[in-house]
């Protein structure tokens, strides 16, 4: 008798599933390949339009805005000035097309992320059976490595701009629906059924008193997926997503370490800066609200 | 007296497993027993009572007795498991959607134990949010909230932020809210229970007067006994989601169901709810103020008092006559006229215990009630007043 599997794994239970997985992707990518192109049509002249319209602002416009934003939302004007000092940082350094073009990428991830995000949240947040299904592919998002979704973006939108945006999407949309629904169902039980007891209709009850009730916290949502998706653009840049995540990528593969850090410094202040702009922004709300900073 | 709602046979059970619960319920075992077995919690156990319109009807439990999950049936926060609620006969549970909206927009509202105030709009945003998810145009609405604003007493505080307010008026602003509707039946939720022990009773006070303007019918919740007999016309005593008692304060001072309603009202302050009527023993003794003094001592000594009531024609109480009165005038010391006390203590049928008190603890002699017609009806005794807060 041979007792090895005792020790060992016994391979009778083994099951190759990769190549059945290859094989369904491949078969994914083949019949389904018109799909992908509507896909792809819809968010390239997305990010076609996003980059028409940043294109439009010239360099010192957006440093002029940066500055007021970052003023007016926190009502210092040492903060706009800061803000807008680090941004001329990054035109010295000789980065600022390039920055544009990782924006362009960015905003159009958090914009299409919010689209959805939102709505799924407040789906979530009132039925339970929506709830029981997404919550174990918001985990899987989070907790996938990058890389492994990487690839199969490539093969059904090719290299570029849209399988970035795809791949950025995925793994930056899960806190805006996690906080979204966490929001709505955290507003004070009295408080919706004070809503209930005068008979609003259920969209009167999310509109009136559930939504403005959970709006500091679906902000603070709103806020993680920005940051995640500017943290995704290195990793995009290996798909071909041009801009400041292909600097530290060269950076990085030709040991120039001074492109690298330089760039990397730059991604660094697109992602304080949109950090703090939001967070002035809801902290605002929540003192109007008057709950206090 | 018509009954404006109408509640039977409700029992609500939270959880899974509620057809197992009602069998349990059903053949008798308690909220405790099933929790244990089934994992499931009985809010209300088939509980009936009525509401009469226009009367304040407290329901009053310790916490966990389900009072504020009965309250929530009536207007279908919680649906009832089974049973009904009939509003002026119309079964509240078998509304739709629709009827349901109507009934919680036009017939009944609700004040909450926290507020259940909507912190991101003002005083003003608060009071019209009934009339505004009803459609109500904007200009006739806020007419109307400032109205109810200024009814509550908060004048001026229209456009202020609920997190600048005290607590007492946060909930006059929950009542005002609650009142804009101007619905039929006003449920409250434990009201004041969040307030301090000074701005409740001011709460009250201002409760009973508004209740004077508006003649709504109120369910009223509370966990203490002293608020709902000040308040409540008739109460209704809870435990373990069973309606043990209901009946008018003084009903359930004098008649207690059991030991547990007996030990519930223990604590309340009598001399506030028990008057003249519940202490007042019948006269033993008394004469015509014809019959001589020998007579007079005669009665006295039957019925070993020291004192007796002289009363005239039809009861008509004249005086006192002591038993030193009664011997001077056999001795012909003074008339029989003279020796009569006409300066006696007199009360009224509905005289409360806190207003006899100091009378009783200043009168040398018992106090005698009398009816408008001056009749003398019944006498109260120190003793009896005292053994009367005792019991």
């Amino acid at each position: 008798m041979n007792f090895d599997w005792i020790t060992q794994f016994p391979d009778t239970f083994k099951l190759n599933i990769n190549d059945s997985i290859d094989q369904f992707v491949n078969n994914l990518n083949r019949n389904f390949e018109g799909f992908f192109d509507i896909i792809k049509n819809i968010v390239l002249s997305f990010l076609n339009a996003i980059g028409f319209v940043v294109n439009l602002i010239p360099w010192w416009l957006f440093v002029i805005i940066i500055f007021v934003l970052g003023w007016k939302s926190s009502k210092k004007i040492h903060k706009g000035i800061i803000y807008a000092a680090f941004l001329l940082l990054i035109g010295i350094l000789g980065l600022w097309e390039l920055m544009y073009l990782t924006l362009i990428i960015v905003i159009a991830s958090v914009l299409i992320s919010l689209l959805f995000g939102l709505p799924i949240g407040i789906l979530v947040s009132s039925n339970k059976k929506a709830f029981a299904i997404v919550r174990p592919v918001l985990d899987a998002m989070q907790t996938m490595p990058s890389f492994v979704y990487l690839i199969p973006a490539v093969m059904f939108f090719g290299l570029g701009k849209v399988p970035a945006v795809i791949a950025t999407i995925i793994y930056a949309i899960p806190p805006v629906i996690r906080l979204t629904s966490h929001a709505i169902n955290q507003v004070d039980k009295e408080m919706v059924e004070a809503g209930q007891s005068f008979g609003s209709t259920r969209l009167q009850l999310l509109t009136k008193i559930k939504l403005p009730q959970a709006l500091s916290t679906i902000m603070t949502g709103v806020n993680q997926t920005m940051m995640m998706a500017v943290s995704m653009v290195v990793t995009c840049s290996m798909i071909g997503a041009s801009g400041l995540g292909e600097e530290v990528l060269i950076g990085i593969n030709r040991l120039e370490i001074g492109r690298g850090f330089t760039a990397g410094i730059s991604i660094v202040i697109i992602a304080v800066i949109m950090d703090r702009l939001t967070q002035g922004w809801f902290n605002k709300e929540k003192l109007a609200k008057g709950e206090g900073a | 007296m018509e009954n404006i709602l109408e509640v039977k046979n409700i029992t609500k059970i939270f959880g899974f497993n509620t057809g197992n619960a009602v069998k349990m319920l059903k053949s008798g075992s308690d909220k405790n027993q099933i929790f244990k077995k089934l994992g499931v919690t009985v809010g209300a156990d088939n509980v009936s009572f009525d509401v009469q319109k226009g009367e304040i009807f407290v329901l009053i439990g310790l916490s966990g007795s389900g009072k504020s999950t009965l309250i929530r049936c009536l207007n279908m926060l919680y649906r009832p498991t089974s049973g009904k609620v009939l509003f002026n006969g119309k079964d509240v549970c078998k509304f739709d959607k629709k009827e349901l909206r109507k009934f919680r927009r036009n017939n009944i509202s609700m004040v909450f134990q926290h507020f259940g105030l909507i912190s991101n709009r003002t005083v003003m945003g608060n009071v019209i949010y009934g009339l505004e998810v009803k459609g109500v145009e904007k200009q006739i609405r806020e007419a109307k909230a400032k109205e109810m604003i200024s009814m509550v007493g908060l004048d001026g505080w229209e456009n202020y932020s609920i997190s600048s307010l005290s607590g007492g008026m946060r909930q006059r602003v929950g009542i005002a809210r609650a009142l804009a509707n101007n619905p039929d039946v006003l449920l409250m939720d434990e009201p004041f229970s969040a307030l301090d022990p000074i701005v409740r009773r001011d709460m009250q006070f201002e409760l009973l007067k508004i209740q004077k303007l508006v003649q709504k019918t109120i369910v009223f919740i509370t966990h203490d006994i002293n608020e709902a007999f000040k308040l409540g016309d008739r109460v209704a005593i809870m435990k373990d989601g069973k309606v043990i008692q209901v009946g008018s304060p003084e009903d359930i001072l004098e008649n207690p169901a059991d030991s547990y309603v007996e030990e519930f009202v223990k604590d309340i302050d009598k001399t506030k709810i028990l008057c003249a009527r519940h202490v007042m023993v019948v006269p033993s003794a008394f004469v015509k103020p014809g019959d001589g003094p020998h007579v007079a001592l005669k009665e006295m000594k039957a019925n070993g008092v020291s004192s007796v009531y002289v009363v005239g024609g039809n009861m008509r109480l004249i005086g006192l006559l002591t038993l030193d009165g009664a011997m001077r005038a056999r001795n012909g010391e003074v008339s029989m006229e003279e020796a009569i006390i006409k300066e006696i203590p007199i009360t009224e049928l509905d005289v409360t215990l806190q207003d006899l008190l100091p009378v009783a603890a200043e009168a040398k002699y018992p106090i005698a009630v009398t009816n408008e017609q001056g009749q003398l009806i019944g006498i109260v005794t120190k003793a009896s007043v005292l053994s009367s807060l005792a019991g």
